[in-house]
């Protein structure tokens, strides 16, 4: 009986948190100021530390990536004869899968949990508080520039990640392994299409974007205000966010790529 | 106070993402963006297309012409009927040319390929080609291989 009510109350309160979150980031969002000259004032900031801060890493995780695709790739279909389909490989694998799914990954742990402990540590100075008591709404001034950045930003990210891995595929496997260029470019343009494979890819980041910095600017908002609570936030923004991408990714997968 | 560099940096980063995406599209897709060039449209009546897919290419003598516009099941006869669009600038086919199912390489994709005849007559927009060779079909070739093999044993 006592497992069967801690259920229920585990239940409501998960259902409320949810609540809360939607709630809070449609005001959020809602309240983003419309001028042009202030909503890029604000967004300036927040583009630079969640979107060129993160570059690198993306630049560099999505060559490794590539370049690691094509080794693998190319040891199998030598067995089958057709090396030239690993630009094939490469291009679908990256472009569908696993430059979205990646760079959410990473933007998780670079941005979102940086989003947490800066929102956090704004509370527990009660930064917050000072702002509205100036007058200045914090949902408005601190964490609708934050999420809208974060939904720019991925989508971006992780196209540069899948050209990054495309270079660095074709480095390896044209430069290194001496697969034919002109039938790694062909395979790979052949099989690839525009709207199925590029753009399906760019609404799956849109979506882990949304996410993702939903999930960090909620926990810091919604944190303990101590030096503990901010910590454990900002792990269960890693944790929880991961979480949501991996799970995200199928069903998304399943709606666009699941009828054969 | 926002300073130039952060904006400059910002810039940078929309541009490159955004290069990013162009480069995808050209060179990775193969998206063309003055692909829309003139067609002319022929149907073909297949037996078997075996895999065939819209959007695959049409080639004469290995070089790319048009592609597959549509494949439909012709109920009357029992076929499938192939639409497909030439090039404009390719417009001198022989009515009585004859098209193929082919497969590149061992394991690729399907595309048809037009043998040229020798009428006088042109394909133009709307014209069938009657002369149809279906695809190979990988079970059909070895049933009839052993057929034979069991055949020559007695």
């Amino acid at each position: 009986m006592k497992v069967i009510i801690s259920l229920g109350a585990w239940l409501f309160d998960w259902l409320e948190a949810v609540g809360r979150a939607g709630i809070f980031l449609v005001q959020s969002v809602c309240r983003f100021p419309v001028r042009f000259s202030e909503s890029v004032n604000l967004l300036v900031k927040q583009l630079y530390s969640v979107g060129v801060l993160s570059l690198v890493i993306i630049l560099v995780s999505g060559a490794f990536i590539g370049m690691v695709l094509s080794l693998q790739g190319y040891s199998i279909l030598a067995k089958f004869g057709s090396e030239e389909a690993v630009g094939q490989l490469l291009a679908l694998s990256l472009l569908r899968e696993l430059s979205p799914v990646v760079t959410a990954l990473l933007f998780a742990g670079r941005a979102g949990s940086s989003l947490t402990a800066e929102i956090g540590l704004m509370k527990a100075t009660e930064q917050l508080s000072s702002y509205e008591m100036m007058g200045v709404d914090p949902l408005r001034r601190v964490i609708a520039p934050r999420f809208i950045a974060g939904v720019i930003c991925l989508p971006l990210l992780s196209l540069i990640f899948s050209a990054s891995g495309i270079l660095g595929g074709q480095l390896v496997s044209v430069g290194w392994l001496g697969v034919y260029d002109g039938a790694f470019w062909s395979s790979m343009q052949q099989s690839v299409h525009f709207d199925t494979d590029i753009m399906n890819g760019v609404i799956k980041a849109v979506c882990f974007a949304v996410v993702v910095t939903w999930i960090a600017v909620y926990q810091g908002y919604e944190c303990v205000p101590t030096s503990e609570g901010i910590g454990k936030a900002t792990t269960r923004t890693v944790v929880l966010s991961s979480l949501a991408i991996l799970a995200l990714d199928f069903v998304l997968t399943a709606a666009m790529f699941g009828d054969f | 106070m926002r300073s130039k560099r952060a904006e400059l940096l910002v810039g940078c980063f929309i541009v490159l993402g955004v290069a990013a995406l162009v480069y995808l599209a050209v060179q990775v897709s193969g998206l063309a963006f003055s692909s829309k060039k003139d067609t002319y449209q022929v149907v073909a009546r297949f037996d078997d297309i075996a895999g065939l897919t819209s959007r695959a290419k049409v080639s004469i003598a290995g070089v790319t012409v048009g592609s597959v516009e549509s494949i439909t099941f012709d109920k009357e006869l029992y076929m499938a009927l192939v639409t497909m669009n030439i090039h404009s600038d390719v417009n001198n086919i022989p009515t009585d040319s004859s098209i193929a199912v082919l497969t590149s390489g061992l394991l690729g994709e399907k595309y048809l390929g037009i043998s040229i005849g020798a009428d006088d007559e042109m394909l133009k927009n709307g014209s069938e080609i009657y002369d149809t060779q279906s695809a190979l079909v990988l079970e059909t070739l070895i049933s009839q291989f052993l057929f034979k093999a069991g055949d020559s044993e007695k």
